[in-house]
């Protein structure tokens, strides 16, 4: 606490503590908001409630059993978090996936980034007011959840994406339930921006709102929609293509308010743009060919292999039982999550095991701009800051 | 992974050579990612350099990792990523901290965004940062005892 003056003499600023079990915080976060009157003076927060040790559990796994524990950090954007893995250890490997699986992991994960910015632009209408767009939001997103369960076995925890390819060929008729994604979605988008895009009530709370320069954006590290929100365009895809992005061809919307309401336009744009990519790469994929590369000893062999040929089946017992040895070395892979720069960082001590695992989580240096964003704001703002950063706490305390 | 001729043409180790020579412990190059090892002392000086120099433009600081690599001395490893966005390039430097009283001087001058990532690497593998503003543990409890990304420290727990 500290003294400040008032019109009436001197006074003490009060510290009110929201969370950790708040429902604007989106899992466990508590935030302490020194206030004065009901301006905030300073926001400290207060992470680690979700922290599960998820970077040590994995110096204990095998590369290809650390897969599962990737999905458990964003869960709201399981593919991604796989996407970043797999890539970092393919780097470390130097193993070349077949086009085929790199077309299957760009449509999957543009349609995780819909959901998730589904999920995102759902909760931070309700926290500011507008029930119904909740609805509408979650509506879209089981229908990108199905997907990811056809294809996968699983709706969230999908660990989908496999080192050297994909753990399954996609069921038969598959790319017909993304058709009609891509048929529907659009004129959904339409339905949320007519409810919010020119709503005066969502323009009061979001315009001039949790403003963040470009400068003090990047100087804390912010990525993603909340940086493009500040009118830099970095985005990895653009700049560091990685699963054959550069053959793709999309904008990445930029507006330079840095407000919540430009964050907000940034996102549904991105929404918008994913499902062009999602059409492209329906173009694009082959009705057949390999998911996996062809790299006996880190890519487990097809089960008929198995029962006609002693390599196959040596193989198989010798990626399960003891795991596979990339040679020595560190490596460190980025990619464009939802929430924006998501990498995975692996040190290899030349044993089957990561020696050291580190995900470089977005939303965790995301969260550090949060003072800067509503110091001198409404106890009110600060719902909207944190609801706009689009954080996910599994994420920052992995 | 030893000093490749590539590196010799690299033109961001060629400003860092001409910055300081002494500064530099060694190159290395692998699946074409650079790294400098450097050494400690200089690090806060370097950052600094790296930001400011209108041809590097490292105005983002992607991320810190630290690394045990117990039990070879120096112990402790610390892998700076750094981002410059105009220049579309990245890099990363590399520091090795002694694994009794591992110090180093902290870079949240040079790039706020350092403070979470200090304070996480001070949290979980137990190196302190110079000149941190708020050098306290952070995904753990305030009493916790010992550090668990530590090699020494088991999976399971302390025992």
């Amino acid at each position: 606490m500290t003294t400040i003056q008032t019109a009436t003499g001197p006074e003490q600023t009060m510290v009110l503590n929201m969370g950790p079990q708040h429902p604007s915080t989106h899992g466990v976060l508590r935030v302490l908001l020194e206030l004065d009157g009901e301006t905030i003076v300073k926001a400290d927060v207060d992470i680690g409630y979700l922290h599960t040790g998820i970077e040590k559990t994995a110096e204990a796994l095998t590369y290809s059993q650390a897969i599962t524990i990737t999905d458990r950090m964003d869960y709201l954007a399981p593919l991604s978090n796989n996407l970043a893995y797999c890539l970092a250890v393919e780097k470390l490997l130097g193993l070349e996936v077949p086009k085929r699986a790199q077309y299957i992991r760009v449509l999957l994960t543009e349609l995780t980034r819909i959901g998730s910015h589904l999920v995102w632009l759902g909760t931070h209408a309700i926290d500011l007011g507008a029930m119904s767009v909740f609805l509408y939001c979650f509506r879209e997103r089981e229908e990108l959840l199905k997907i990811f369960e056809l294809v996968s076995g699983q709706r969230m925890m999908t660990s989908y994406f496999r080192i050297g390819g994909l753990a399954l060929e996609p069921p038969v008729g598959w790319t017909d339930r993304v058709q009609k994604i891509v048929r529907t979605f659009p004129s959904c988008f339409d339905e949320y921006e007519e409810l919010l895009t020119k709503n005066r009530i969502w323009i009061g709370r979001t315009q001039g709102v949790g403003m963040l320069s470009a400068e003090d954006a990047i100087a804390m590290g912010v990525s993603g929609p909340s940086l493009r929100g500040s009118g830099v365009d970095y985005d990895v895809r653009k700049y560091f293509p990685y699963s054959s992005y550069d053959e793709f061809d999309f904008q990445v919307p930029v507006r330079t308010e840095g407000d919540c309401y430009a964050r907000y336009l940034c996102r549904v744009g991105e929404m918008r743009e994913s499902l062009k990519i999602v059409r492209q790469a329906l173009e694009k994929i082959p009705p057949e060919g390999p998911i996996k590369a062809d790299a006996p000893g880190i890519v487990p062999p097809q089960r008929e292999m198995m029962k006609t040929e002693m390599e196959a089946l040596i193989y198989h017992f010798k990626i399960f039982t003891e795991g596979f040895a990339p040679p020595p070395g560190e490596v460190y892979q980025r990619i464009e999550s939802p929430r924006g720069e998501l990498a995975c960082f692996i040190a290899s001590d030349g044993s089957p095991k990561p020696y050291r695992m580190k995900i470089r989580a977005p939303s965790f240096v995301n969260l550090q701009a949060l003072n800067k964003m509503v110091v001198g704001h409404l106890v009110a703002d600060a719902i909207a800051s944190i609801g706009t950063l689009d954080i996910v706490l599994g994420e920052i305390d992995r | 992974m030893t000093e490749t001729p590539d590196l010799e043409q690299n033109p961001i180790i060629a400003k860092i050579r001409g910055w300081r020579p002494e500064a530099v412990a060694g190159m290395i190059s692998f699946r074409g990612e650079v790294t400098a090892n450097i050494y400690p002392e200089h690090l806060r000086a370097l950052a600094e350099f790296m930001r400011d120099d209108a041809d590097l433009a490292f105005t983002y600081l992607s991320d810190v990792t630290g690394v045990d690599r117990f039990p070879i001395e120096p112990r402790f490893e610390l892998n700076y990523h750094m981002l410059s966005i105009p220049k579309r390039a990245t890099f990363r430097l590399r520091v090795r901290l002694p694994g009794s009283e591992p110090v180093i001087d902290s870079v949240v001058s040079v790039w706020p965004t350092a403070n979470w990532h200090e304070r996480e690497i001070f949290d979980l593998l137990g190196i302190r940062f110079e000149g941190h503003p708020n050098l306290k543990r952070m995904l753990l409890p305030d009493d916790w005892e010992g550090y668990p990304l530590r090699k020494d420290y088991p999976v399971e727990g302390p025992r």
